[in-house]
């Protein structure tokens, strides 16, 4: 038990003493969400290439012009299509995608309730 | 020469192969005695291979540019160290590697099996000499390493520069042994179904090669994991990307099969279901090769892509695939007397339950990962699936699974209770607190966070306090709980807590905000062996007046002609600091970007915690025997 | 019954799966945006090159002409191939070439125009890049073919003596 309050207090220590980060900023949320069609396997954020560097600048103006998160997603959507999201909209496209998950998830706990003979005591 | 050599132990090789089935056949047919004919044709299949592929270390040692492969991924300038690593950096000699672990494990498998039936070992050692025979044509037919050009070339084209790195030059053998490992599984669970040989005492043997297999997949991972971090990317170690997806899938198989085997081997149940798991982990290890050397999706890790290659890895692995429906569907009969009555507060239950959010993790990063090409295929619409779409359909299901995975190890096999354990309840009610004072904003998203860590806290806090009170009796378990906890914790202070800073400076700017002043101070200029480097010179000083001197560089490497950043890390206890400086087009300034990553260190510890969990597992039972 | 539909259906499920991939190994995995769209072109001003006079795309693209918008840049290597391209279309009576000199800077710029001979008959410029991301651009070169305010056909990457043929073919109907 004593080693467990000790532990408690450095812990509390730990953290008192840390720094809390600003919000979270809404520019490198948005870039991290958006591909690079340069160098296709990285997103914007994390890319370095002269493409991913104007579409930062760009999320960076049109946040400043008041945009918001999701009009920045449409304008680009409509220049190089849904691949630029990394985070796919739920549509016709995505009903699968999103829902399959979920559907195998209850499958399998339906499953389990059927096959087994869960008693309580 | 060292190329010939190689080739003809290489066809010799597949001459082996032959004549092992040939005896094994045979042998099966009258397993009186196991014939020790096997045993010394396949340490001579391991002998060959290991003759080819130190016949290709030596053709990149000595840069002989009349092999093909030693042409496109080497180069005289390149230090000798890159120029034996860079062996099986490429997708011929990867294969070679593939294929020499598939063998060496075969040997052990015979080492280390002689207490088992002799028709169960001749069948596995056939299963694994098909798996073996099929990488045999690969390499030969599509991917040999030992292809000659002429007229011979005075240079190489040299190695990929983000290749040229310590930890990744070790983590694609460590991978392999991970990956391949799974195949020694697939083999015997089929050779096992095919006898009705699904046993308690199988379920105890197979064990060690799963967590073999587990231990090394898990390392494997840890290393590339750890590359991605300094070397990709600005500051990340995961991308959710599909080469990284596809070595989380065999994991995500092989965890849930370290549980659940524990449930056949102590009470016999869930016999089909280890079946499934067992043959998924290999499927599952090939499916992930085909997706990445194929080239069917895009990926920061790209191999040369050869559609032939392709095609050949998928037909492949889909004669794997209905070789082992086949088995289990025609040869796998369920034991009548199986009891299916469980308690719902039992060590049995909370397996069950484990397993399913497993399985549920793994449906989520499959169906992301092969979706895109699904839907290109029935639609020709393009879409990506990124790390937005696994955090959402992650972060959520891992609260009700730390709940389970703190619960779980304190019920008893069969039937217990949990009336007189009070203190699960304080710790959640201690953890919710903490989470709340930590965490200080109740945002949605927040939220979200401070439910997380507040179970990432209790499972903290339940293990230590069994580290403590329990007497190491069940210390690999623990461990490996323990680890996990502080995994999720460290990985959710990570990202709550990093503060980032990016900016263009030129030489002699100051960059100000209110915790600190980033100061460009200098660049210097050094030519090393095979490459140029530019390092800048950034001193950090913060408003209590400590100062950190970052020195982030950049290379330009001279073959083939391209420019890294490295990352000037600081490692502390506590936090990351990470560096980084860019070229802009055009501009006299750089880009700059510092971060303060918070527990960075904590999550690879918390990893090689998790790994030693399965190690002391291992070793405890041979200590017992 | 019931045990026989089992395998039936797994096996059948696989059999589509593997067909699944099969057919996607055919498809390319580099991600291109779709080029055959005909959409309207965007609005945008930008500054004449190497002047600080402004200009906007309605006074660019006026009237029943053919325009063809090429990007490029003094230090794109691809630029150079379909320099002798440019120079040939700059031929045609009712093409006008338009050039957006992206991210670059004026004096290399300068130089290369001088070097290998402007083809444009209007020379604008996109410092930020910002413009090309308003055309959907995301490399040089790229070009676009344009007509009454319409985008008639996109080509990513350098022209080529083919491509050529064909903007010829199309402006000469």
């Amino acid at each position: 038990m004593r080693i467990k309050k000790y532990f408690l207090i450095v812990f509390f220590i730990i953290l008192t003493n840390f720094s809390f980060a600003e919000e979270k900023n809404l520019q490198n949320e948005i870039t991290k969400n958006l591909r690079c069609l340069i160098c296709q396997g990285q997103s914007v954020y994390d890319s370095d290439s002269e493409f991913a560097n104007s579409i930062k600048s760009l999320v960076d103006q049109k946040l400043k012009e008041g945009n918001s998160e999701k009009e920045i997603y449409e304008y680009l959507k409509v220049r190089y299509g849904d691949w630029i999201l990394y985070d796919p909209e739920f549509s016709k496209n995505t009903y699968f995608l999103w829902l399959l998950p979920l559907l195998l998830f209850l499958f399998g706990g339906a499953i389990i309730l059927k096959l087994f003979n869960i008693r309580k005591n | 020469m060292a190329s010939l050599i190689g080739f003809y132990s290489l066809v010799l090789g597949v001459i082996i192969s032959f004549i092992i089935t040939f005896f094994s056949v045979k042998n099966f047919k009258e397993p009186i005695v196991f014939d020790k004919k096997i045993i010394h044709f396949s340490f001579l299949q391991f002998f060959l291979v290991l003759i080819s592929f130190l016949g290709l270390i030596v053709s990149f040692v000595n840069s002989d540019f009349s092999n093909e492969t030693v042409f496109n991924n080497s180069h005289t300038t390149k230090p000798l160290f890159y120029k034996i690593t860079g062996t099986w950096g490429n997708h011929e000699g990867s294969l070679l590697l593939w294929l020499l672990v598939l063998t060496l494990f075969a040997v052990l498998f015979i080492i280390k099996s002689n207490k088992q039936p002799t028709r169960y070992r001749i069948l596995t050692l056939l299963f694994q000499q098909l798996i073996i025979l099929g990488f045999f044509i690969f390499v030969l037919k599509t991917s040999s390493p030992f292809n000659y050009i002429y007229p011979v070339p005075n240079e190489g084209l040299g190695l990929n520069p983000i290749l040229q790195d310590p930890a990744l030059a070790i983590h694609p053998p460590i991978l392999y042994l991970g990956y391949v490992g799974s195949s020694i599984i697939f083999s015997s669970t089929l050779a096992a179904v095919v006898l009705n040989y699904i046993s308690k005492e199988w379920a105890s043997h197979i064990k060690d090669w799963v967590i073999i297999s587990w231990i090394f997949l898990t390392l494997g991972i840890l290393l590339g994991s750890i590359w991605a971090y300094y070397e990709l990317g600005w500051g990340g170690f995961w991308f959710w990307d599909p080469v990284e997806n596809v070595s989380l899938m065999p994991w995500l198989a092989l965890t849930t099969l370290i549980h659940c085997i524990l449930v056949l081997e102590k009470r016999l149940l869930l016999t089909s279901w280890v079946v499934i798991l067992s043959i998924s982990t290999f499927t599952l290890s090939m499916c992930g090769t085909f997706l990445v050397r194929s080239g069917i999706l895009n990926s920061v890790h790209t191999f040369a892509n050869d559609p032939e290659r392709g095609l050949f890895i998928l037909i492949f692995l889909f004669s794997l695939i209905f070789m082992s429906l086949f088995v289990f569907f025609f040869f796998y009969r369920e034991n009548d007397k199986t009891d299916y009555s469980i308690f719902f507060l039992s060590k049995e239950t909370s397996i069950i339950v484990n397993n399913w959010f497993m399985m549920y993790f793994l449906s989520v990063v499959l169906i992301g990962t092969t979706y895109p090409i699904f839907l290109e295929v029935i639609s020709s619409e393009k879409i990506s699936v990124g790390p937005p779409f696994y955090n959402k359909l992650i972060a959520p299901f891992l609260i009700p699974f730390l709940f389970f995975m703190a619960i779980g190890p304190k019920l008893k096999w069969v039937k217990s209770d949990l009336s007189d354990k009070i203190y699960l309840i304080l710790f959640l009610i201690i953890s919710l607190f903490l989470s709340i004072f930590i965490v200080q904003n109740f945002k949605i998203e927040f939220l979200l966070n401070t439910i997380l860590i507040t179970f990432a806290f209790y499972l903290f806090f339940i293990t230590v306090r069994d580290f403590v009170s329990k007497k190491y009796k069940n210390l690999s378990q623990n461990l490996a709980h323990f680890g996990f906890s502080l995994f999720i914790l460290s990985i959710l202070f990570n990202n709550i807590f990093a503060t980032e800073v990016i900016t263009n400076l030129k030489v002699g700017d100051t960059f100000k905000t209110e915790k600190f002043n980033i100061n460009f101070e200098s660049l210097s200029q050094k030519n090393k062996q095979n490459y140029k480097s530019i390092v800048g010179k950034l001193i950090i000083e913060n408003s209590k007046g400590s100062i950190e001197v970052m020195e982030p560089e950049l290379r330009i490497y001279n073959q083939p002609n391209i420019s890294t950043s490295e990352a000037d890390i600081k490692t502390g206890f506590l936090n990351d600091k990470f560096m980084t400086i860019n070229i802009v087009q055009n501009q006299e300034y750089f880009n700059v970007r510092y971060q303060i990553k918070p527990f960075m260190i904590w999550i690879w510890f918390s990893i090689l915690l998790i790994t030693s969990g399965g190690l002391i597992s291992m070793l405890k039972k041979k200590y017992e025997n | 019954m019931k045990i026989k539909l089992l395998p039936i259906t797994v096996t059948f499920l696989f059999l589509i799966f593997f067909l699944v991939f099969f057919l996607g190994l055919k498809n390319p995995n580099i991600y291109k945006p779709n080029i055959n769209e005909k959409k309207e072109i965007p609005f945008f001003t930008a500054k004449l090159f190497n002047s600080t006079t402004s200009i906007n795309s309605n006074e660019i693209f006026v009237g029943k002409n053919f325009y063809l918008l090429n990007i490029w840049s003094s230090w794109c290597v691809p630029c150079r191939y379909e320099h002798e391209f440019l120079i040939k279309l700059n031929k045609e009576e009712n093409l006008k070439i338009v050039g957006l000199n992206y991210k670059d800077n004026v004096k290399n710029a300068k130089n290369y125009l001088e070097e290998l001979s402007n083809p444009y008959d209007i020379s604008i410029s996109d410092k930020s890049g910002l413009i090309a991301i308003e055309w959907g651009a995301y490399g040089v070169p790229e070009t676009f073919l344009i007509h009454e305010k319409k985008i008639l056909k996109k080509i990513i990457g350098p022209i080529t003596s083919d491509l050529m043929k064909e903007i010829k073919e199309l402006i000469n109907l």
